[in-house]
């Protein structure tokens, strides 16, 4: 298991558009994926989830990855999110 | 507090009932009214035995695809008529559909809780729905909106039905309120035309009517309360009424008039390519409020001289979200590029009152709270975002910029550091854009009137915003029933306050604008004429007669007319000296 806690930097936050494309990087490896912000756990290759977070730019989540490719799968996905979802 | 009873301006015997609302799309539409409630689909829990598991996951799968099917074609539409930015929101629904996890989720749950397919769907979806509306911001809540559109879009094909089985001919669609999804699907049908309950001018069923070409009156309150499916309806998108039931004098009444306009369109085909000129040469720079770059194609037919006001925070209502920079840099491109050579004023985002931010907070008095330039001050860095991105849309010299809610003097040096900001920012990143950017401010303030002299010694040129300028001249909400009637465009102290800004703005030679309603007023145009006004910036649909008046009557005419009028002390007379002026000498015109 790997779990990091990663702090959302681009300007919109993870609304639809960066919602997307962090659910399409996670659905690329086979591990699980579940995203937790405050007390609340979300599975993280659902688009549906991501939207309901409402993860605002300065929200703090954990993310967590379970699966023979957590390493990967965690590198790709946290990448996005430092990238700031490759705005502007 | 506002009352949500509606506003009857006409009760007869014979059960003919006139509302009054608010005309969001010109035209006259009469017929039969479809009462379009958004009724959640009625949804069972129901028990399914092991063996018919798999035909209700079947059930299920179809439905997902019919509905997917159907989004398709809405988004495709909606790209063609709306524009693929305002298109996203189908987008965001399709995804739902496509979330593999949420309908692994319902599947599973169909297969070991043996419930049938329409209620998981209902209970799971809206599980996330109530996560959503429970969310502070108002952004969320509008998802919310989404993520229950699809959810019951899914029920109802799984129970099989038609979405509209009912709508059968040609109907006039009545609902408490339309969603842009709504609109658009509606218009595929013989639609002639919308009455809501809810919305204003700027609404998006407001905006998308419009552009179809379908009348629509809006605000109309619980109108819908009295108004069943079946119903004969009229309503007339010129003066915002709907009349319910009504004889056949009111009818006739109302067909004439509708052919009166008709017969007026037509004869002013050509005017369009005609200059918004004076008998004696007083030219005057006619051009358009618009919100949409799918809207410079219309206000270009009918014959634009560029756009006096772009409402740049169209695209914030549309999106939900603040738009980037490079976004927004991708609008004001385009409309710039299509308007070219003729010039528009991008006015930066005028955000709170009754235009909500993404992120607003509940104030207690909007409309004297953080609205306009003042949340653009507290907010540099969307302050500078905007600012780069109309600079970088400069560069063929037709753009100009108008800040909005400018209420003293020191907002505009604030804004004007900012500006220079973000000029220094591109050159840093050598973009090019126009140095010479004319910039100007919108007068909509009484404290911005008093010193418009002032302010006029700073900037390129004003508008007048007369909406809000006369809402706190006067103290008047004027959405507020109790006191709409104190709303008056005409009052004296209305007509004065504008002699002022006008003449203080010569003083000083800059040019001064109108963007307000007033401008696209036929019963005003001689008097502003005449007032001085430089430009007129008015509803698209307005062009013609407003041009029209302006080739009859000489500005020195206009000007005795307006010299008469400043030292009138009655609202009803203003308007009957007015309107008898353009009865005389512009008869083919159709006023009320």
């Amino acid at each position: 298991m790997v779990e990091r806690t990663v702090t959302i930097k681009n300007r919109t936050g993870l609304h639809t558009r960066p919602a997307a494309m962090l659910v399409k990087v996670a659905a690329k490896y086979q591990s699980d994926f579940f995203i937790r912000k405050d007390s609340f756990e979300i599975n993280g290759k659902s688009i549906i989830g991501v939207m309901t977070l409402a993860a605002e730019q300065g929200a703090t989540l954990v993310f967590r990855f379970e699966g023979p490719d957590e390493q990967e799968a965690a590198e790709a996905v946290i990448a996005l999110v430092e990238r700031g979802f490759d705005e502007e | 507090m506002k009352s949500d009873e509606p506003i009857i301006i006409e009760h007869k015997p014979s059960g003919e009932i006139t509302f009054r609302g608010v005309g969001a799309a010109p035209g006259i539409a009469v017929g039969p009214a479809y009462l379009y409630s958004k009724a959640i689909p009625h949804v069972e829990m129901k028990a399914v035995a092991p063996e018919e598991v798999e035909s209700e996951l079947e059930r299920l799968k179809g439905a997902v695809a019919r509905s997917e099917k159907e989004l398709q074609k809405i988004l495709a539409f909606a790209e063609l008529k709306l524009g693929a930015q305002n298109a996203k929101i189908f987008e965001a629904q399709i995804m739902i559909l496509g979330d593999g996890i949420l309908m692994g989720t319902i599947e599973e749950r169909i297969r070991h809780e043996l419930h049938n397919a329409e209620y998981v769907v209902f209970d799971e979806i809206g599980k996330y729905k109530k996560l959503m509306l429970a969310a502070p911001d108002e952004y969320m809540h509008e998802r919310a909106h989404d993520v229950e559109d699809v959810m019951n879009r899914i029920i109802r094909n799984i129970q099989d039905q038609k979405l509209f089985s009912k709508l059968e001919g040609e109907t006039i669609v009545v609902a408490e309120n339309l969603t842009p999804a709504d609109t658009v699907i509606f218009s595929r049908n013989q639609i002639l035309g919308y009455a809501t309950d809810l919305g204003g001018v700027t609404s998006h069923a407001a905006i998308i009517s419009r552009s179809l070409k379908l009348p629509a009156v809006v605000g109309l309150r619980l109108a819908t309360r009295h108004i069943q499916t079946g119903d004969i309806l009229a309503i007339d998108g010129y003066s915002g009424i709907a009349v319910l039931k009504p004889e056949p004098a009111t009818l006739d009444a109302l067909q004439q008039k509708a052919q009166r306009f008709r017969h007026f369109e037509e004869q002013l085909v050509d005017i369009a390519r005609l200059e918004a000129e004076t008998p004696d040469h007083r030219k005057i720079e006619l051009s358009s409020n618009i919100e949409f770059p799918e809207e410079v194609e219309f206000a270009m037919e009918k014959g634009t001289a560029g756009v006096g006001l772009y409402r740049t925070e169209s695209q914030l209502l549309a999106k939900g979200t603040y738009p980037t920079e490079e976004e927004q840099y991708e609008v004001y491109k385009s409309v710039a590029e299509s308007l070219y050579p003729q010039p528009v004023i991008f006015r930066t985002f005028d955000i709170g009152g009754d235009k909500v931010l993404p992120d607003s907070t509940r104030e207690q008095n909007p409309f004297l709270g953080w609205r306009g330039i003042r949340v653009m001050l507290d907010r540099p860095e969307l302050f500078l975002t905007q600012l780069r991105a109309i600079l970088r849309a400069s560069t063929k010299k037709n753009v100009r910029i108008m800040f909005p809610m400018v209420s003293k003097l020191h907002e505009i040096h604030s804004s004007r550091v900012l500006l220079e900001r973000a000029k220094s920012d591109l050159r840093a990143q050598s973009l090019p854009f126009d140095e010479k950017m004319k910039l100007g401010v919108m007068i909509e303030v009484p404290s911005a009137a008093i010193i418009a002299e002032d302010i006029a010694a700073e900037v390129d040129f004003l508008s007048i915003g007369t909406n809000d300028l006369i809402q706190y001249l006067l103290a008047v909400d004027r959405d507020n029933s109790s006191v709409s009637e104190l709303y008056q465009q005409f009052n004296p102290a209305v007509i004065r306050t504008l002699k002022m800004i006008i003449d203080a703005g010569h003083k000083k030679h800059v040019w001064i604008g109108m963007c307000g309603e007033m401008a696209s007023d036929p019963i005003a145009t001689v008097l502003l004429l005449g007032l001085g006004i430089d430009e007129l910036s008015v509803n698209p649909a307005a062009l013609p007669e407003i041009k029209k008046i302006i080739r009859s009557v000489k500005f020195k005419d206009a000007k005795r007319v307006a010299d008469k009028i400043v030292a009138f002390s009655t609202e009803e007379e203003i308007k009957e000296y007015l309107a008898s002026i353009v009865k005389n000498k512009v008869p083919e015109i159709p006023l009320e």
